[in-house]
């Protein structure tokens, strides 16, 4: 044991001494969406061409066109030599389950879903948390008491976005009704603007006069609907305030940009780590976006409540639940 | 022997004209990747080194050319009875859903001797009759097949997402798609079956189903051209009413042709769900059944021509990947172009250079008689 304990530890002090003293050659597998989806890819890619304009460090590249491409361009990414690998999003994570094995030596990160092998780190969101802000601040803007949420694809990822949301409009107005329409169930649903107008329409018509849209491109068309009938939007992923500026209420911000530059930043440093990192409010993961685009739209009450309920779920003293979880959305 | 008018040599339609569109499509990509200021020798050199250049490369361009071959096949043996079947993409996406449901129900209990063919016949079979209902539509309503097969690819995409999202996901997963088939139940990589024969290859997706694929060939080759079925499909594509005339009832034909069609394009589904993922996956497809009307029309609609398209089309799709791997400012978007411009120059403009060129050879060599 006393022996396995010293070799681990030198193969610790030997790793990040490697790592530390030759630069890292790092790359990324963006997937099907492409670097340019205006969401969660394109968020990888800011935070990759932040890392690359501070270190001057290139990293190697590749968008998948279809299936089989996702193993294949894991596995040509290690037989190259890159470390760290980036696989972007959760359908990467059979790819990345096989490719990992076969090369445990590379250091492979895997955004949005969780691969439990010794060399694969595995970033998360508490999604649920940022959602239950952007919901209190929903129910307090609204003047109906109701309020509405557009997802995108139906996955659990998108109904533990709806079901944070649904927590925190409840806990600011107990009384709240929420309408909630996803887009589709195919990969498309993530880029159906057209869609996604239609659905917020349909939202205001029947009362709501702030709709919170998790669905990707799809909810350009929200945000556009929005601002063509004179209610309020919520933007996701990005901060997408700048949009519209006097519609958009805010933006639940998901910084995978941030994770991504982390990544690479940590491998270099020699502190890269494998294993489960959930951030959520707590790591500022996840967040509400207040800027010079919104500032007119949130009330300074609106603004205690929100930082309060914030607060408190960092304390401990507010549990959202997670859809997934238990895959239901019963708290 | 009768004296005709003077012909070109085969090879000249065979050989030369494919060449020449496939070169004029090259150099016109040249010119494209110069212009975003990238060496296009380079690019070439790139392209033809990840899809040939080395074994693990080379596995990923057969595994392409499987599913072109099927894909191909079938598009040509719908396009010998005149009949252009454009719904290869469904057929094989409910191919698949056989092979799937065959191995989801059975992979824990049936040896794989017994799996696989199981599995090929329930590719045929759903492959087939997803190609059924437009071929009756076409054969008894005059419904064209054209506007049925497309529509049926929708169709068909609806049905999956149905039951993928709903019905066959493995609980608690973010992707709509069915849990892992036992490893029994897989088919062989071709890295595995030489293993046992102590030839070691590179991993790649490459499978026994590409083995599978040339038997295909030789089947629809053997169908079209040495079996009544095969005579009856020609004769109905070469002239309807002549056929009638000769007492074959073009109705049953057509379903025939559209059938057997239906049933090599399902086989692409061998080759993706009991080959490569192992499971029921959306979007498996992924265009190889409207690239195989491309392959089977640069095959002249002969199985030798369409092993050798599709083996191009594997070229470029996995060249094509490790282009945009290699050279950063070639995007995968510049690498559809390629593959665009191939099919332009050897489908769509074909006929550009045929007249000139047989011209040419016509004079040059004797007029030989060459059977019509």
């Amino acid at each position: 044991m006393k022996r396995m304990l010293i070799a681990a530890g030198l193969a610790f002090v030997m790793a990040s001494g490697a790592a530390g003293a030759a630069e890292i050659k790092p790359a990324v597998v963006f997937d099907m969406g492409g670097k340019f989806d205006k969401s969660f890819n394109e968020g990888i890619y800011n935070g990759l061409e932040k890392f690359r304009k501070e270190t001057g460090i290139a990293y190697r590249e590749f968008e998948v066109t279809n299936e089989t491409q996702r193993e294949q361009a894991l596995r040509r990414m290690a037989q190259r030599g890159s470390d760290p690998v980036i696989a972007v999003g959760f359908a990467q994570a059979p790819a990345l389950e096989k490719v990992a094995r076969e090369f445990p030596d590379t250091r492979f990160t895997i955004i949005d879903m969780v691969v439990d092998l010794p060399n694969v780190q595995s970033v998360v969101f508490k999604e649920h948390e940022g959602s239950f802000l952007v919901g209190v601040a929903a129910a307090m803007a609204s003047k109906t008491g109701k309020v509405g949420f557009v997802g995108g694809m139906d996955i659990p990822l998108i109904r533990k976005f709806a079901c944070g949301y649904e927590q925190g409009v409840l806990y600011a107005n107990p009384d709240a009704e929420i309408f909630q329409n996803m887009t589709g169930t195919t990969p498309s649903a993530w880029n159906n603007p057209t869609k996604g107008g239609e659905l917020a329409r349909s939202q205001f018509d029947r009362g709501a006069d702030v709709v919170y849209a998790a669905a990707g491109g799809t909810g350009i068309g929200v945000y556009q609907a929005a601002k063509d009938s004179g209610k309020l939007a919520i933007g996701v992923d990005s901060n997408q305030n700048y949009l519209h500026p006097g519609t958009m209420l805010t933006s639940m911000t998901k910084r995978v940009d941030v994770a991504a530059y982390n990544t690479f930043k940590t491998a270099l440093d020699g502190t890269w780590k494998p294993g489960i990192q959930v951030l959520g409010l707590a790591e500022d993961g996840v967040g509400w976006a207040l800027d010079e685009h919104n500032r007119d739209l949130v009330s300074a009450a609106m603004k205690a409540k929100v930082e309060q309920a914030r607060t408190d779920i960092i304390a401990g003293k507010i549990k959202v639940h997670d859809y997934m979880a238990d895959n239901t959305c019963n708290y | 022997m009768n004296e005709g008018p003077a012909r070109p040599p085969r090879w000249v339609g065979m050989v030369l004209i494919p060449l020449v569109n496939l070169t004029l499509a090259l150099a016109i990509a040249g010119l494209i990747i110069l212009s975003i200021g990238e060496n296009p020798l380079t690019a070439l050199r790139f392209l033809l080194f990840g899809a040939f250049g080395y074994i693990e490369g080379l596995g990923y361009t057969l595994y392409y050319t499987t599913n072109f071959v099927f894909t191909g096949l079938a598009v040509a043996v719908a396009f010998r009875a005149k009949l252009f079947n454009i719904g290869g993409e469904g057929q094989a996406y409910i191919g698949g859903l056989g092979v799937g449901l065959v191995a989801l129900a059975f992979d824990d209990t049936l040896p794989l001797v017994l799996m696989v063919p199981l599995a090929i016949a329930a590719a045929a079979a759903f492959g087939a009759a997803w190609a059924y209902i437009p071929a009756y539509l076409q054969a008894r309503r005059g419904s064209h097949i054209v506007i049925t097969t497309i529509m049926f690819n929708f169709i068909a995409a609806a049905l999956m997402v149905y039951l993928l999202v709903n019905v066959l996901i493995k609980p608690g997963q973010m992707s709509p798609e069915s849990r892992e088939f036992a490893p029994s139940a897989w088919l062989p990589f071709m890295h595995e079956a030489l293993g046992w024969f102590g030839i070691a290859m590179a991993r790649s997706p490459l499978n026994l189903s590409f083995l599978w694929a040339l038997v295909c060939c030789v089947l629809v080759w053997a169908f079209i051209w040495h079996t009544r079925w095969g005579y009856e499909i020609r004769t109905v594509g070469g002239n309807e009413a002549a056929a009638v005339y000769a007492g074959i009832r073009p109705t049953r034909v057509i379903i025939l042709a559209m059938c057997v069609s239906g049933a090599l394009a399902g086989f692409v589904g061998v080759n993706e769900i009991l080959g490569v993922h192992h499971r029921l996956l959306l979007n498996f497809t992924a265009g190889y059944g409207f690239t195989g009307i491309a392959v089977a029309l640069m095959g002249r609609n002969h199985p030798v021509g369409i092993l050798l398209a599709s083996l191009l089309f594997g070229a470029l799709y996995q060249g094509g990947a490790e282009l945009a791997f290699e050279i950063p400012a070639i995007t995968r978007d510049l690498v559809v172009v390629i593959q665009g411009l191939v099919i332009l120059f050897s489908g769509a403009l074909e006929y550009m250079f045929r007249p000139q060129l047989e011209r040419l050879f016509t004079r040059r060599g004797a007029a030989l008689p060459v059977e019509g």
